[in-house]
């Protein structure tokens, strides 16, 4: 499967945002924002995370004017979310020509055991991963893409920093590892063999990886992609904070120069106040959407 | 060993290594003028070319990367073959007009209608990745086209300078890098 055409313009795609930055949009202006900034792509939703996280109620799929309001609007790639295990919604956004799909922990999930056989598609897939065992599971399901989650909404980027770091050092654990030994590990992540083998013998994802969930600053773009990511998606951060398209460029520059203090000096300086954020060893375990996912 | 600078700012950048090691260059990332001026050549890779504009045009790169090209040789892959090009449409937007080609964006569509195909590439056959590929419309005079897909120029080269709108870099097969060195 992973030599595959199809599997190859999959990933393909996803090599061509690494070092970008992925902007969650709710309507065509915040998208022309987005790509005047210099997003390397667009997620189209129906509500930022954390509006979601405020107003509750069940979130679905975006609606589909709107989606396409922004696939007419922009030329950058547009991606737009699905619920997890919500494979009609996924082919309802692949007959639509969306460019990648988020099976995404952010809306409301629909099947609370399986996610979708991401296989079955032509339109890729990324999907969020606390872990190497979660990861390798959505890759064996047929995700081009994996994005640590963190936390959605909440401004706070000591999630994500926490599953960046978590997948990188189980996967730096798998290449000391004996053949004999990497089947008992297959075993605890819960994974294929086959894609712990691959993991073990080249020390990182078959797939490009990239971090969401609690990016709000310059600073924090380049944090979790020093610590691995190879790319940033952009949720509540952008246009929950006083100033969208500041922040946006800001972002965007952070993203490629995430290893030169000084340009981080020059995109953080006049930036006004970021979103506010949220405390997450205080919330409750049901807010938290990270631990939608199975 | 010649050096091959990568044009680092957003995109397949890593992939461009790869592929510059595997053809027996020394691959590095460019995002400054002062890593530009190392190499002795230029790759200006796949991704958005909105993007790399932007950074670009913010951090004053646009006119080194114009003196780099009077003197040293710049490969442009999809997005880099967009930056290169001397027009642009779908839609209409900036680029640096180092190779006579006129191309449109996403012409071929949206990610659903990529494919990997074959090429003709004097008279072989290579495997070719094409993603949202731009098309190029027009070459002009000095222009050389060295491969074509269901009769599309799909690899000019004009002087010293070539674009391809497909992604070499992806494929294991060396000969377009190889090419590329041989300029340098």
């Amino acid at each position: 499967m992973y030599l595959s055409d199809e599997f190859r313009l999959k990933v393909g795609l996803a090599e061509m945002l690494k070092g970008g930055v992925i902007m969650d949009v709710t309507n065509v202006e915040q998208a022309k924002i987005a790509e005047s900034a210099g997003a390397s792509a667009v997620m189209a939703l129906e509500r930022v995370p954390s509006d979601i996280r405020k107003e509750g109620g069940v979130s679905r799929m975006a609606s589909i004017r709107i989606i396409r309001e922004i696939m007419d609007t922009v030329s950058i790639p547009v991606m737009a979310k699905a619920r997890i295990g919500h494979f009609t919604e996924a082919r309802v956004l692949e007959a639509l020509g969306v460019d990648y799909i988020d099976e995404s922990e952010v809306l409301t999930p629909a099947d609370e055991e399986h996610h979708i056989d991401k296989k079955n598609f032509k339109v890729p897939f990324v999907c969020g991963a606390r872990n190497l065992g979660e990861a390798l599971r959505r890759i064996a399901e047929g995700a081009a893409m994996i994005r640590t989650k963190g936390e959605a909404g909440s401004g706070n980027i000591v999630e994500a920093v926490r599953h960046i770091r978590t997948i990188v050092k189980e996967m730096k654990h798998l290449t000391i590892l004996g053949k004999e030994e990497l089947v008992h590990e297959a075993k605890n992540l819960g994974a294929p063999l086959e894609l712990v083998e691959w993991v073990a013998a080249n020390g990182k994802l078959p797939v490009p990886n990239f971090s969401a969930g609690g990016i709000a600053t310059p600073a924090d773009a380049a944090l979790v992609m020093q610590l691995g990511a190879e790319a940033v998606f952009v949720g509540s951060g952008i246009f929950k904070s006083e100033d969208p398209d500041s922040r946006a460029r800001a972002i965007v520059k952070a993203a490629t120069y995430y290893n030169d203090p000084v340009k981080l000096l020059e995109a953080s300086e006049e930036l006004g106040e970021a979103m506010r954020g949220l405390d997450v060893s205080k919330l409750p375990e049901s807010e938290l959407l990270q631990t939608r996912g199975w | 060993m010649k050096t091959v600078g990568i044009l680092a700012l957003q995109g397949d950048f890593d992939a461009h290594r790869k592929a510059v090691e595997r053809a027996g260059g020394l691959a590095v990332e460019v995002r400054s003028a002062k890593e530009l001026d190392a190499c002795d050549g230029l790759i200006v890779p796949g991704g958005e070319s909105t993007t790399m504009l932007k950074l670009l045009d913010i951090e004053n790169l646009t006119e080194p990367l114009r003196q780099f090209a009077a003197r040293k040789p710049v490969f442009g892959t999809c997005a880099g073959a967009i930056l290169l090009a001397r027009s642009v449409t779908n839609p209409a937007q900036p680029s640096l007009n180092l190779i006579d080609i006129d191309v449109e964006r996403n012409a071929y569509g949206r990610q659903i209608d990529s494919r990997v195909t074959r090429v003709k590439a004097d008279g072989h056959e290579m495997e070719a990745v094409f993603i949202r590929a731009p098309k190029i419309l027009r070459v002009g005079e000095g222009g050389k086209v060295l491969a074509t897909c269901n009769g599309d120029p799909v690899w000019v080269e004009q002087g010293r300078h070539m674009v391809t709108t497909f992604h070499p870099e992806l494929t294991p097969d060396s000969r377009v890098h190889c090419a590329f060195l041989a300029k340098l």
